[in-house]
């Protein structure tokens, strides 16, 4: 696992960013493979969002470099499939599940005035992979919130990322839906690398290949275990982690390597 | 019935009206559809109070008041569009302030032109029955602009809109497409100021879409039916201003807000039955399951 032969689809280095005279995030490195599957926790106001919003490009850090693709994140963000936490307030806007789907063939400038036959294919390709083509005629009022989690998700997938980057997945979703999402994310994952972050650590801790933790500094070390720097240099992180009873295979003191639970 | 018609068409200021309510209805009906969902209502109020500053300093200058509005709108839409977008912190507090300030630059500058100053209230408070045929050829170019420029950019309008973030992150063009649709919602406002005035502008654009989303559930189908609302009252507002004497501005929101009540409690009703119904069924399903 720690040999990569191809270059990293995100990689940031030495980055610190805040807001006026907050500073959120502090000396953040953090690299990104093909075929990742990495979760990130943290406490709420650890930066999770910040981090979020530094990948791609829609605040610039105060210093250090963030690169998706090679290039800088304000184009490199092209190849990522964001997909925001629901928001209560979505429900409200009159639109069906088809054009927010849609949206994830946007091109940059006025390209994308009307939808042509490849955009619509892609649309109608990204609803079949997550399940919901049936409802692409559904209001977005009209449908769970697990399943609007999957309309984001295809609206990110119609874009053909290389990269889906998820915020809260699970946060309002319920139980069974949540455990839908997670196949369906670790069937993604055999194709495209995913970045998950949350503050809820027992969520994601079975799905995901290697996980770190977020409270204004990174600590990731590209595997599953989470180790006693983390629980220093985590903070609220560590607690979250015990009081929610971990599964015991995160722990590294076991032998298994933290394989995906079949 | 039809000689009232009949008697109300014969007049060419009652005909100018109709015409002009044609018109207005298309560009409120649109424009106040973006406005709703993309809840700047505070801009759309701010954009309407500050061009009354254009119509005083207009008035003052001994130019056509309707030019001064036009250029002031556009002014503040394009300051306040700006602050909306750059201050998200305060931006309702500046915006406010800059409402007030057009407003009180218009007073001052109405009190120290000289003369009598009585026409000065129907851009407070509408003078539909004044519009004339200049009147209607402004309201139809910026009518068509507005349409065309939606029609153009729908699908990118909706997706700003709906989720401004997630446009960002592709690329499309955010910050140039809020500003020009703010900027429309200022030309809007200049030619709904002639129906209903100034303060009343909010109410014309916000209330035919805020019924129309009770029934509709895609922006196109809400643009086209509070198109259709705004006429339905503008016309019946007209009417019925005529026939009691009122001030057609007054009358016609009157009419709207009630039908707005109106839909507001039919909907209410429906959504009571609905449930009512869901929950019978329910029970007869546990009934079937024992």
């Amino acid at each position: 696992m720690d040999t990569y032969p191809e270059a990293p689809i995100i990689s940031l280095h030495k980055i610190w960013a805040g807001y006026d005279l907050d500073t959120v995030l502090e000396d953040v490195s953090f690299d990104l493979f093909p075929r990742d599957y990495v979760g990130l926790i943290g406490p709420n106001g650890g930066g999770k969002t910040t981090l979020i919003k530094v990948i791609l490009g829609l605040v610039p850090p105060r210093s250090g470099s963030v690169q998706v693709m090679g290039t800088d994140a304000a184009e490199g963000r092209k190849y990522i499939g964001y997909v925001p936490q629901l928001q209560i307030s979505d429900k409200a806007f009159p639109i069906n599940v088809w054009d927010v789907v849609s949206m994830g063939r946007i091109k940059p400038g006025f390209a994308s005035l009307r939808l042509n036959a490849e955009d619509r294919q892609r649309v109608e390709e990204a609803l079949r992979q997550t399940g919901m083509l049936a409802l692409s005629k559904r209001s977005i009022n009209e449908i769970s919130g697990g399943q609007r989690q999957r309309i984001y998700i295809a609206r990110a997938l119609a874009a053909q990322p290389r990269i889906l980057l998820l915020d809260e997945p699970t946060a309002s979703v319920d139980p069974q839906a949540s455990v839908q999402l997670y196949d369906l994310l670790a069937k993604l994952n055999e194709e495209i690398s995913i970045l998950l972050i949350s503050h809820d650590m027992t969520a994601i801790s079975a799905y995901v290949k290697t996980i770190g933790c977020i409270n204004r500094r990174l600590v990731y070390h590209h595997d599953k275990s989470v180790s006693a720097d983390m629980l220093q240099a985590g903070y609220e992180c560590p607690v979250d982690l015990i009081a929610h009873g971990v599964p015991h295979r995160v722990f590294p003191a076991h032998d298994d390597d933290g394989g995906h639970p079949e | 019935m039809i000689s009232f018609l009949q008697e109300v068409l014969s007049y060419e200021f009652m005909r100018n009206a109709l015409l002009a309510g044609v018109i207005v209805s298309a560009a409120c009906g649109v424009v106040g559809t973006l406005v709703v969902l993309n809840r700047i209502v505070f801009i759309s109020g701010g954009i309407a109070h500050a061009a009354y500053g254009g119509v005083g300093i207009a008035y003052f200058l001994g130019l056509n008041p309707v030019w001064g509005a036009v250029g002031f709108s556009l002014l503040s839409s394009l300051a306040m569009g700006y602050v909306h977008r750059k201050e998200k912190a305060r931006a309702d507090t500046i915006i406010g302030v800059m409402w007030a300030l057009g407003m009180a630059l218009g007073i001052i500058f109405v009190s120290l032109s000289p003369g009598y100053k009585a026409d000065l209230m129907s851009y407070l408070f509408g003078s539909i029955l004044a519009v004339s045929i200049s009147d209607l050829w402004l309201m139809l170019v910026i009518a068509v602009v507005v349409l065309a420029f939606v029609l153009v950019f729908y699908r990118l309008l909706l997706a700003i809109s709906f989720d401004e973030t997630f446009s960002t992150i592709r690329n499309a063009p955010v910050g140039l497409l809020s500003m020009a649709m703010i900027v429309l919602i200022g030309l809007t406002v200049v030619i709904s100021m002639r129906v209903v005035g100034l303060i009343l502008v909010i109410a014309l654009l916000t209330i035919p879409p805020a019924i129309a989303n009770l029934f509709v559930r895609e922006m196109r189908g809400i643009m086209a039916l509070s198109t259709g609302l705004s006429l339905i009252f503008m016309v019946s507002g007209l009417l019925i201003s005529y026939a009691l004497n009122l001030p057609s501005g007054a009358v016609i929101i009157l009419v709207a807000s009630l039908a707005y009540a109106f839909a507001a409690a039919v909907k209410g009703l429906y959504e009571k039955r609905r449930q009512i119904k869901e929950t019978a069924a329910q029970k007869n399903n546990f009934g079937l399951i024992r």
